[in-house]
């Protein structure tokens, strides 16, 4: 069974169900569309069902030849991909739910707009052709655009606007780049090219073509400002699959493509991406503590979470890697829940200003309690998922680099700041007005909306071992892959790494080394 | 039993957090509170099987956590005589405050989840003591830090317990940063988290060096300060113990479990647990030293001028947590951990006696407005009295065999710290004994000064008969200055005892004041039976112990003479020449200025740390983002095509077209690459 194929195109022919049947009403669309993000993710879980932990490569694979041999309808899931399909897919039926009375205009098309999104997400996630995952990769932006320009806030049009300048200017050099691959490797098969040995020269500018691509999408400091603006327009769906999925493609790509296509400028090029990530956890954790709209303060603390996926990436070794997966995963379900929890407020109160709230624990208990749990989950305490996750990123990070796990460490301190003042402005003191004070407790669809997700990060929290699993064959062979790499030195010494074979060190380094510690720590990666 | 003892305390806390409302709050209490007897039952088992019958150290396996190349962390219960001495300071005192609160919250609405939230925290700080590794102990550590903070902001709204809450929380992080930094550090080194294989690794890495921060620094030295830091965030020691006077905004059976017997020395039991690895840097231990005598110090100086009585006893904790990291500092881990089993009695003790103050007296908690209590309230007197001779060091009681093992083990370290750390702890000693009897004799003694206080006036002016069914009402509570016409007298107030379940933990913890030195001195500081007591638990050293009982008769009565001449003092300024104080404060009001603004930390923690934290945020997001990214990026881009598109007008789909046809240009251009290509390639 094409089980990849099916779960690609099946949403698509909803989709054009909904906007081409006669007679659609807003009912019946939001029906329609709700249960095929059901089936999507109970398809879902039987692929996971049927995944094999312990093999290498890729499993559920399809190749139809389109255009060859310029592309292939290839298509194929390591462990990686598995979980970041299974992300979306679960995602997508509570985003549903989450629209359900709080969209009213045009249903059947904000239906089939992110149906439409939901296939491209798993074709990107599944695309083992590289021109196909382009195609996915870039178009699943335009339901994006649609959802925030039609169905958006006041400040929309500037909003998808920087969305798009961003973007636009990312992809048009990953595409330059893949052409040069291409012709170089004479292959669009991704696993041919991550085979494929390119010239330190070669992989030098090749991984600053796709690094303007995934650094957009990331978002990584300095080119972050897009994910604010575009949270505070987009409906809360949009935002939860915005935070959930679309920030993932970023470091979906540099797992995919940066690493294993070009482990040597990887090594090489740390020094940058790690000095981006530090300036981003400080920079981002400061500002999001002056915000006084609830999305952009958690747009911004999901900026500092995507520099902990960078951090521990780049960190080149199993546990910062493992950690950075298991973030991606967190972000997604926390942040996630956050903006849902957002919209559940919003749909009474409509507006996002903190000041506008307060005393929710007396009048909304059941609200407050959840928003508590996802607080913690988004500071990392532990038994989240978002310990587990910081925990492997910065304990991975510690072996490359101490400086930028010293740094990265404050994000713990800043991020516990930031949430509980959000918390606290929200949920305790007394409510602002009587408007506040009036607002239900949380219907038994919003609840249902927010369990699932509650029992998942406490499930990665506790017991990760099922999430990790299958991306574990996939994870080493890019280890095996970036193995041995010639590391950057900063100046500042700020890499230094035990890990490595001792003539890789600073002089200084190198003496330290000298002395009967030596003889440990290599097998730490 | 050990799987029953810890996640019975869990369950039942979810059952009356979550269930509280459906069930009610009598069966709410009576599920958490009797599961927490359960506990501590099994916890008086598990620590005879080790005090009498010397149990074997064990670990019990519960399920794996996270896996990651060489990281292997489990969920495990580790078992030995440190953690069974742990456990019933734990439960015991925990079941008892549980009992307490029955009283104490009677009239809270949201009882119930006071109640759960309590078993929460058992639970958190049964999974500290029980960790097998350090990441597990890093749970608790953060479930405890949790814990506080929703106790610390029971009451939500009241502003100034929001922000005690929150400074907990944060301040606690700070340490957490230290103590994260630790773990990452210990496996870099040793290749594992788990707490046995470390230590049995410990001599092997002793005296090594490893680069830290582009520094390069001793392996053990490093390690040990960056776990520490964790330990004085936790254990409030001076630097980060801003956040525990700030905690007295919680409830006051909060204050007694958590902010005096079991949290906040979690951090003394960090070190201890890691006592061998502290025994390979002497560095780590001077600082340790340092650090706890000067805590010791400071929090002593400060308490002598509180008004607020759970402020005075705030201090106190602080202070005497100092006493225990200077203990383990000096090498004496038996005596660290032997003070914090006293204290947790006698401080439980101190905090409960004094809830029954402020519940006989309305909610006031200004010393200012008590005096005379000892008529009305004699129980409460009696225990209160019990528990400041302990604490203060009386003949026999438990805090005499404890401090004067402290103190002793430092003169005896013969190392330079020690001999320090004996000079300011004998100091402090004195100090303490004085805040200790002038809290006795303001609140006990003299004549009534109630009339003045707003909460008298309050209980008076709305009916005296509900004094005993509200407690802590949860409202903001301002001391206007004390400016009515008759600051003396009764006004009229009757103050009753409190009910029994809040005196009966009293008694129980009183009989621990009093006997539990007598009973235990021999086990855990005793030169022959200490060793067999902790079995390699913690680093025991036996000639220290040794040592200790040979220290000159001076240093012997030091600690009594401290007791007398504190004692002494406070009589004569507070009993009986009581303008004194206002006298000496008027002629050193620098002096008094600097204890009574408790050193400057919070003024200069604002100043250097809060304020320039939110400026910088301020600035970073309108000239950060807003005017250098923004301006010089996408809007500076829309200012140049503006005028021929007029881009910023257009409807957004406008984009979506440009955006995909781009792409597809792309695609086009990349069809016809490999088209030539292939037809130059295939000529």
């Amino acid at each position: 069974m094409p089980i990849l194929s099916i779960m690609i195109l099946a949403p698509v022919l909803s989709a054009v169900l909904l906007v081409a049947l006669p007679g659609m009403d807003a009912r019946r669309a939001r029906i329609i569309a709700l249960v095929t993000t059901v089936v999507e993710f109970a398809l879902g879980l039987i692929m996971w069902s049927g995944y094999e932990n312990a093999a290498a490569g890729f499993q559920f694979v399809e190749k139809l030849p389109l255009f060859a041999p310029y592309l292939d309808w290839h298509l194929g899931i390591d462990g990686i991909a598995l979980m970041l399909i299974l992300l979306s897919v679960f995602l997508m039926p509570l985003c549903i739910l989450a629209s359900w009375e709080s969209v009213k205009t045009r249903v059947p098309e904000y239906m089939a707009a992110f149906l439409i999104m939901e296939s491209l997400m798993i074709g990107t996630f599944a695309a083992r052709d590289i021109f196909l995952f382009y195609l996915f990769f870039e178009a699943g932006l335009i339901p994006m655009f649609l959802i925030i320009g039609i169905w958006g806030g006041a400040r929309r049009i500037y909003a998808s606007y920087k969305f798009f300048l961003y973007t636009l200017l990312g992809s048009v050099l990953m595409l330059v780049g893949m052409l040069y691959m291409v012709g170089e490797a004479g292959s669009t098969d991704i696993g041919v090219l991550s085979r494929w040995n390119f010239t330190p020269e070669a992989q030098f500018w090749l991984f600053l073509a796709f690094f303007a691509s995934f650094a957009v999408k990331m978002p990584m400091w300095p080119v972050h400002t897009w994910l604010p603006d575009a949270h505070v327009e987009a409906p809360t769906a949009g935002s939860v699959i915005l935070a959930g999925v679309l920030l993932k493609l970023g470091g979906y790509g540099f797992v995919r493509f940066s690493l294993p296509m070009f482990p040597d400028a990887s090594a090489q090029l740390i020094w940058l991406v790690l000095a981006l990530s530090m300036v981003a956890v400080v920079y981002t954790s400061l500002v999001a503590l002056v915000q006084n709209d609830m999305k952009k303060l958690i747009a911004y603390s999901s900026v500092a979470h995507m520099a902990f996926v960078t951090a521990g990436l780049f960190a080149l070794n199993t546990q910062g890697i493992e950690g950075s997966l298991v973030m991606m995963l967190s972000h997604g379900l926390v942040s996630g829940a956050l903006f849902l929890c957002v919209g559940v407020v919003y749909d009474r109160l409509h507006t996002r200003e903190i000041g506008r709230y307060g005393g929710l624990a007396d009048t909304m208990p059941r609200y407050a309690l959840l928003l508590l749990f996802f607080t913690m989950a988004s500071v990392g305490l532990p038994a989240t998922s978002g310990f587990v996750a910081e925990f492997l990123v910065l304990l991975g990070l510690y072996q490359t680099s101490t400086w930028a796990t010293f740094v990265m460490t404050t994000g713990i301190i800043l991020g516990a700041a930031y949430m509980l003042w959000l918390y606290r402005r929200i949920a305790f003191g007394s409510a602002a007005g009587d408007d506040t004070r009036a607002m239900p407790d949380l219907s038994v669809r919003e609840i249902a909306i927010l369990l699932p997700i509650t029992a998942a990060v406490l499930w990665m929290g506790i017991y990760p071992k099922s999430f990790q699993a299958p991306m574990k064959p996939a994870i080493a062979s890019i280890v095996a892959r970036l193995d041995g790499r010639e590391m950057a030195t900063l100046p500042t010494r700020m890499t230094l790494t035990p890990g490595l074979p001792v003539n890789l060190l600073p002089p200084a380094a190198k003496a330290a080394f000298d002395m009967p510690m030596a003889a440990e720590p290599e097998t730490h990666r | 039993m050990i799987q029953l003892l810890v996640f019975l305390p869990l369950i039942t806390a979810l059952v009356a957090g979550l269930g509280g409302r459906a069930i009610g709050h009598v069966p709410a209490k009576i599920i958490t509170t009797g599961g927490l007897f359960l506990s501590a039952a099994l916890s008086w088992v598990v620590f005879s099987q080790f005090w009498l019958s010397g149990a074997p150290a064990t670990v019990v396996p519960v399920l794996d956590w996270i896996q990651s190349g060489d990281l292997d962390v489990r969920w495990a219960f580790k078992v030995d005589t440190l953690t069974a001495v742990m456990l019933v300071v734990v439960t015991t005192v925990s079941a008892l405050v549980h009992l307490y609160s029955w009283g104490y919250m009677e009239e809270d609405p949201s009882q119930s989840r006071f109640f759960a939230y309590l078993s929460l925290f058992t639970f958190a700080m049964l999974m500290l003591v029980t960790a097998d590794n350090l990441v597990q102990m890093f749970f608790g550590w953060e479930g405890v830090g949790l814990a506080s903070y929703l106790l610390i902001g029971f009451w939500y709204h009241k502003p100034s317990a929001n922000a005690a809450a929150i400074k907990a929380f944060v301040v606690n992080r700070v340490g957490d940063f230290g103590f994260s930094l630790g773990i990452f550090g210990t496996f870099l080194v040793f290749g594992t988290v788990s707490i046995d294989a470390i230590l049995a690794a410990v001599p092997s890495h002793a005296g090594q060096t490893f680069s830290f921060l582009g520094q390069t620094v001793d392996v053990m030295t490093c390690l040990c300060l960056l776990l520490f830091v964790g330990a004085m965030g936790k254990s409030a020691q001076l630097g980060l113990h801003t956040w525990l006077p700030d905690a007295m905004e919680g409830p006051t059976p909060v204050s007694a479990l958590i902010h005096a017997a079991t949290m906040v020395t979690a951090g003394v039991f960090m070190v201890c647990r890691l006592s061998p690895m502290f025994e390979a840097s002497l560095t780590a231990q001077a600082v340790v030293t340092y650090v706890g005598a000067a805590t010791a110090l400071f929090a002593a100086s400060v308490a002598l001028v509180q008004t607020d009585i759970k402020r005075v006893i705030a201090y106190s904790t602080c202070s005497q947590l100092g006493y225990m990291f200077f203990a383990a500092g000096s090498g004496a881990y038996g005596a660290a951990m032997f003070h914090l089993f006293t204290h947790a009695f006698f401080k439980a003790l101190l905090f409960l006696g004094a809830g029954s103050v402020i519940h006989a007296m309305h909610h006031e908690q200004d010393m200012r407005f008590y005096g005379g209590l000892r008529k009305h309230i004699p129980i409460t007197f009696a225990l209160m009295t019990v528990g400041t001779l302990a604490l203060t060091g009386f003949f026999f009681t438990a805090g005499y065999y404890s401090k004067d093992a402290i103190l002793e083990a430092a003169f005896a370290s013969g190392t330079s710290h020690g001999q320090f750390a004996f000079v300011v702890g004998a100091f402090v000693a004195l100090l303490t004994s004085f805040y200790s009897w002038r809290l006795v004799f303001l609140t006990f003694y003299g004549e009534p000064r109630w009339a003045a206080s707003e909460h008298i006036q309050h209980a008076l002016h709305h009916g005296h008969h509900d004094t005993e069914d509200s407690t802590d009402s949860g409202l903001e509570h301002d001391h206007a200055p004390v400016a009515h016409s008759a600051p003396h007298g009764t006004g009229g107030y009757h103050p009753h005892e409190s009910p029994a379940s809040m005196l009966i933990p009293l008694f129980v913890l009183g009989a621990g004041a009093l006997w539990a030195g007598w009973l235990w001195h021999e086990s855990f500081v005793g030169a022959e039976h200490g060793a067999a007591f902790w079995r390699g638990s913690l680093a025991f050293r036996e000639e220290l112990m040794h040592a200790m009982h040979e220290v000159p008769a001076w240093v012997v009565w030091t600690p009594s003479v401290a007791f007398f001449l504190g004692l002494l003092g406070a009589w004569f300024a507070y009993l009986r020449s009581p303008q004194l104080p206002a006298r000496a404060a008027g002629a050193i009001p620098a002096l008094y200025a600097f204890l009574t603004h408790k050193w400057y930390f919070d003024e200069l923690y604002d100043a250097i740390v809060v304020r320039p934290s939110f400026a910088i945020g301020r600035f970073l997001w309108v000239r950060g983002d807003q005017q250098t990214i923004d301006r010089f990026g996408p809007d500076g881009a829309a200012a140049v095509v503006a005028g021929g598109a007029r881009a910023a007008g257009r409807f957004q789909s406008g984009y979506v077209y440009s955006y995909a046809l781009v792409m597809l240009t792309g695609l086009a251009a990349a069809a016809a690459w490999f088209s030539i290509g292939t037809d130059v390639g295939g000529q």
